[in-house]
């Protein structure tokens, strides 16, 4: 993609070898065979890898990015070494360079390449990213996403984060609640991400979602499973003091095996589930229906993270 | 200035700056609570049983930070309460674990904590009453949680309750409580697993995590395992 | 009838008899640091009294904030006095309080007498811009080698996954002094040392429009610095440069110290932005055109309007944050009624113009070093002063880039993406006039030359890489992971920290006259060049291999990366040790003279001695071309010096009204 450079002025002589030609030469094997090897070689390894949907389609436009990176990587690297090397200064030249000030050629060039491929690459990846099928990429929605499977209602999985650990409600399972992650291979999920306190990020890297956990708030991704295994979800947002250690394994497993799971954990966690706070898509804390119960029932005065203690008449 | 005024200002600035970085790195950097060792003289992996105590109190008049809630261990060999968060255990060990609660109580916000996990048989005993789950919810009967999310433990502890008089001074050696007991298998291998508590108790500080919930040495801590 | 008028009389400002100069007392009557520490101590005790009354136990008069287990009113009036007491023991309200007593004060267009030489003067607030750009210097090394200290720091904590030399307490505050010092101070690490120093002499003028201004903005640095530091001794804070609520209002009293100390910063930048662009404006010699204003200079002004834009909201998010903190306000807080997103829009509003403000100055040096090392003009000025320009303006519309995941509203998110790909391109600006600069050029391959070159290499894969981060899709799995962490590293390290160590090996001759070790300084740029890339090139696939940011753990087929990467960073650390060691040699112990202009630049600051003299400029030059004229036979110089009497006059009367001053 480089524009044959013409001189400036006009060719001192014979022995002036054309360096526009040369470095196009040498740049032209250069980018085709890192091409090559990027999309054939390392392209089905690139992370995050093809587990879900989502992560497939990651790694495509990884992949795209990565062969149009690395022809201009190519470029301004072959260029810079041909010059440094051939337009060193010789000892002893004390001459100037020639006065070249400009080429309105090169310059309009330069600028409708870079404009081009710029294009480009937001218009793919608006594509990447609304195209149906693509459901938003992984990553989060906020409350009202717009991009969303086909096909029915996916599997909900609430992802609770708090400090520091994610929990898992599963409202079609009764809403019961759990610290394993189970999801079916093949079937559209829904992932609604909240907080109970601090913005943490639920990141699970082989189904390539990540979603931002803000308090009160329903951040929604989507995703499919497309290959049973192990999933690392890790926190991705500095959370506090243990951040770094708030990670957990999840599976995923065939429609038949999670479906009996989910059944036998419901059956198996329905003494727990009674006294959570029902089903909702952000839990504050404070409006829980059974805090004013509780509160008034016990007199707690506890410090139970207000500002105001509860018997503070300008708690707003 | 001449050139050896210039030597020695620079070397004396130096070695200021050196001394201040070093005591800097020493005193906070390095600076970590004390921990206590249960692994010493016990074979990990061998079917041995380590007996580890706690208490947590809803002061800690040994602190810069006297109204915050803490944790104490007691110290294996001599007896005494110590006030650290951080203990060695070793691998592939049985622990059984008595704590007692000296605290008050606060509802859990997420009452799925309530929960009892990880412990051997599922279940804790809270002065000698075998509980699979709490409810911090209904009425003053969680006063805090011991949790190891790296081996899937929760335990919460129970609370003296509304009307008792909670022990002014730390560690607490009298006072109502509650007495905690469960037992838990070490996991295989070297490794650091971080405990917290889970009930939001720190005192004026959003969502009450802040403060001694984020600070090791009082609500939070870590159990080294050693093989 | 006429009015008598009584005849003109010379007059200082404010009224009154033309002041003579300052008396000449000893160094320590003379307000300088030691008063200034000695106020700083005495503002924080009082600023803590006064805390402590208003929230201390007891009777109080805010008993909600009693309840507060943690006191931040004593800490946080604490620092305010304390900065106050600062400025006031370096007598920055001397000269106001003077003036409101109707007492002449001193004229700062001409540096007095006294002021001209000694040691003494670069501890003072002193309102020659010279001085205030050599402290700059200093005080911008001190700020970096710290904050390279904490890094290694945090990279001796990755070496193991679980073997654990610091308590993750310590870690989780050593990552945010880290990160706050480095993008707190180094904010100015070039407009503040080269551009308060080379900007007057690079257009002509003998002063910049506001020297209180200027030196207030460098005086507020020590202080931002300080306070930064003395966070650890309150337990530091746990939430990163970043300061996301609502963890920054749970966090205990270090966090006060972020706060405080960044919001001082951000007015450190808003003050010395708008004295450079004022400058840059109003004080051009006649005959210096925009098109003839060396590229260096529209790199300052991009950046300083940046600053002065930009800052302010920087600063108004740490005022919320802190009235969040001690007044009980929700702003942050999402059960009381606040939001946590209005923290995140506010502080990447400000952020991502600010990353910005940390690349644009390394463009410009690095656009001024190449001409006079490949003896070639520039290529394509015009399109490297539009790109600078371009890119500046468009920082203000990409800040969600950084927010693809949290939630906000997904038609937002191709927007987004467009605009931040459409910075790229100018950006990619200067490559083009590099390339061009280069071709068929005589390149001299002298140190300052070999620091450009290397800020090229360096931003080359920073820049490609923020491509791949501007990708929504992309962008999930590389957002909040090392990938983005090594995309910063190397714009900011790699691009901003070699253009301005070049800049440094570049100007150190005109500055002080002195010239820096050339051999000591290749080995540097060796060493510093290829533990640098050795250090963060890995870190990509460290984090496209899942491992997040800020993090003491992670998983252990990633351990022999993660110890490349740190005993990297410690032979990084000791190149940067070697710099150290070079400046020290070369200013203290050799001070080898270096006068007149060893790298042969045509720049008009090269045209006076070195260093210049106090005014800079015995007369106003007449500027007649641009700087970059290498390869023109026979060239002009780019000013007259010495302009024949009249010249300046009739330049103004023959320039028409509205163009008088340029």
């Amino acid at each position: 993609m480089a524009a044959s450079v013409a001189d400036d002025r006009p060719a001192p002589g014979a022995a002036e070898p054309n360096h526009g030609l040369r470095i196009f030469l040498i740049w032209l094997p250069v980018a085709v065979i890192a091409d090559v090897l990027l999309w054939v070689v390392y392209g089905p390894h690139m992370p995050p890898g093809r587990m879900s949907n989502s992560a497939a389609s990651q790694q495509f436009d990884i992949k795209v990015m990565s062969v149009i990176a690395a022809p201009i990587m190519a470029f301004v690297l072959v260029f810079g070494i041909y010059a440094l090397i051939v337009w060193r200064r010789r000892d002893d030249d004390e001459e100037d360079g020639p006065p070249i000030h400009g080429n309105a050629r090169i310059q309009t060039t330069w600028i409708t390449v870079t404009s081009v491929i710029v294009l480009f690459l937001a218009g793919f990846g608006t594509y990447e990213l609304v195209a149906p099928g693509f459901a938003g990429a992984g990553g989060g929605e906020g409350p009202s996403p717009i991009w969303k499977p086909s096909g029915g209602t996916p599997l909900q999985v609430q992802v609770i984060a708090q400090q520091w650990r994610f929990t898992y409600r599963y409202p079609q399972f009764g809403g019961f609640e759990t610290t394993a992650l189970m999801l079916p291979v093949g079937e559209p999920i829904q992932f609604n991400v909240t907080s109970l306190d601090v913005i943490h990020s639920f990141w699970a890297y082989q189904l390539g979602v990540k979603a931002d956990a803000n308090p009160g708030v329903n951040n929604v991704a989507y995703t499919t499973a497309e290959q049973t295994g192990t999933v690392t979800v890790r926190c991705a947002e500095l959370c506090g003091l243990w951040h770094g250690a708030m990670f957990n394994f999840g599976k995923v497993v065939s429609v038949a095996a999670f479906r009996a799971w989910a059944t036998k954990t419901e059956a198996q966690l329905a003494s727990i589930t009674k006294i959570l706070p029902p089903y909702a898509t952000s839990y504050d804390p404070t409006v829980v229906p059974q805090i004013n119960k509780a509160m008034a029932k016990a007199g707690i005065a506890g410090a139970n993270g207000y500002y105001y203690p509860p018997q503070d008449p300008v708690q707003p | 200035m001449s050139l050896p005024a210039r030597v020695v200002t620079l070397v004396v600035a130096f070695l200021a700056v050196a001394a201040v970085a070093v005591f800097v790195v020493v005193h906070y950097f390095l600076f970590s609570p004390q921990l206590v060792d249960f692994a010493s003289g016990v074979t990990p992996d061998a079917g041995a049983t380590v007996h580890v105590v706690l208490q947590e109190d809803p002061q800690n008049t040994v602190s810069s930070h006297p109204d915050w809630v803490s944790y104490f261990i007691q110290d294996p060999k001599t007896g005494k309460w110590l006030h650290t968060t951080i203990f060695r255990v070793p691998a592939g060990t049985k622990v059984d674990m008595t704590i007692y609660g000296y605290d008050g109580c606060t509802p859990l916000r997420n009452p799925y904590f309530g929960k009892v996990t990880g412990t051997i048989g599922g279940t804790e005993d809270v002065d000698g009453k075998p509980v699979k789950q709490l409810n911090s919810w209904s009425g003053c009967t969680v006063g805090h949680t011991f949790s190891i999310p790296g081996i899937n433990l929760n335990v919460p502890m129970g609370s003296p309750g509304l009307t008792a008089t909670l022990c002014g001074t730390s560690p607490c050696t009298s006072g109502p409580h509650e007495t905690m007991t469960f037992s838990f298998m070490t996991p295989k291998g070297t490794g650091q697993y971080f405990w917290q508590c889970r009930i939001p108790c720190g005192g004026g500080f959003i969502d009450g995590f802040g403060g001694p919930m984020q600070t090791i040495g009082f609500m939070t801590g870590y159990m080294e395992v050693v093989s | 009838m006429s009015i008598e008028t009584q005849p003109e009389r010379a007059q200082g400002a404010g009224g009154g008899e033309p002041v003579a100069p300052e008396g000449k007392r000893a160094w320590w009557r003379r307000p300088a640091i030691h008063t200034a520490a000695g106020g700083a101590v005495v503002g924080y005790l009082l600023g803590h009294l006064l805390g402590n009354y208003l929230a201390g136990s007891g009777p109080s008069l805010y008993p909600n904030i009693v309840l507060s287990d943690s006191s931040d009113w004593p800490i946080v009036l604490g620092y305010l006095l304390a900065i106050i007491g600062w400025l006031a023991g370096l007598g920055v309200f001397n000269d106001v309080f003077r003036q409101m007593a109707g007492r002449p004060a001193p004229v700062s267009t001409g540096v007095p007498e006294h002021e001209t030489s000694g040691l003494a003067r670069y501890f003072r607030y002193s309102l020659d811009h010279k001085v205030v750009g050599i402290q700059y210097l200093v005080g911008m090394l001190i700020y970096f080698c710290t904050a390279g200290l904490f890094a290694m720091a945090i990279r001796t904590e990755l070496l193991s996954p679980t073997d654990h030399v610091f308590t993750s307490q310590v870690y989780v505050e050593l990552v945010g002094e880290h990160g706050t010092m480095m993008m707190m101070l180094m904010s100015s690490v070039i407009l503040g040392p080269f551009g308060n120093y080379l900007v007057p002499l690079m257009i002509g003028s003998k002063r910049v429009a506001f020297p209180r201004i200027e030196a207030l903005s460098f005086w507020l640095t020590p202080m931002a610095f300080l306070i930064l530091l003395s966070g650890l001794m309150l337990g530091g804070f746990p939430f990163g440069w970043t300061g996301y609520a609502p963890l920054s209002i749970q966090a205990t009293v270090g966090a006060d110290s972020y706060a405080v100390a960044f919001g001082l910063m951000g007015i450190s930048l808003i003050l010395a932005g708008f004295n450079i662009i004022v400058t840059i404006i109003c004080y051009r010699a006649p005959g210096m055109r925009w098109s003839r204003l060396p590229a260096f200079i529209w790199a300052m002004l991009s950046t300083a309007f940046l600053m002065v834009l930009a800052a302010p909201v920087l600063v108004g998010g740490m005022y919320m944050l802190l009235m969040d903190r001690t007044a009980q306000t929700a702003f942050f807080e999402d059960s009381l009624g606040g939001s946590s997103y209005l923290y995140q829009n506010l502080f990447w509003f400000f952020g991502h113009p600010e990353v910005y403000i940390l690349a644009l100055p390394g463009f410009g040096i690095v656009s001024e070093i190449i001409p006079v090392f490949c003896r070639k003009p520039l290529f394509a000025y015009k399109v490297a002063a539009a790109g600078m320009i371009g890119v500046s303006l468009l920082s203000f519309f990409v800040w969600q880039h950084h927010l693809f995941d949290s939630g906000i509203n997904p038609d937002m998110r191709p927007l987004f993406m467009l605009t931040t790909e459409l910075i790229s391109i100018p950006t990619g600006f200067i490559y083009l006039v590099a390339l061009g600069t280069f071709w068929k050029a005589k390149i001299r391959f002298s140190v300052p030359m070999l620091f450009a070159l290397g800020m090229y290499f360096n931003f080359l894969v920073g820049g490609v890489s923020g491509v791949f981060l501007s990708d929504v899709p992309a962008d999930t799995t590389e957002h909040g992971s090392f990938f983005v962490m090594a995309h910063f590293h190397y714009t900011i390290m790699g691009g901003l920290i070699f253009a301005f160590m070049g800049g440094v090996y570049y100007w150190l001759p005109k500055m002080m006259g002195i010239k820096l070790n050339e051999k000591l300084g290749k080995w540097q740029f060796w060493t510093m060049f290829i533990f640098f890339n050795s250090t963060f090139l890995p870190l990509f696939a460290v984090g496209m291999a899942g491992q997040p940011r800020r993090v003491f753990e992670y998983a252990t087929n990633l351990t022999g990366i993660n110890d490349w990467v740190s005993i990297s960073s410690f032979l990084l650390g000791g190149s940067i040790l070697l710099f150290v060691i070079n400046f020290v040699w070369s200013t203290v112990f050799v001070r080898e003279r270096e006068v007149g202009n060893p790298w042969q630049s045509l720049g008009l600051e090269w045209q006076v001695p070195s260093p210049p003299p106090p005014g800079n400029f015995e007369k106003v030059p007449v500027i007649l071309t641009g700087p970059y004229n290498y390869g023109v036979k026979d060239a002009q110089p780019v000013a007259d010096l010495n302009p024949p009497a009249g010249v300046l006059s009739a330049a103004i009367a023959q320039a028409a009204p509205v163009e008088a001053e340029a």
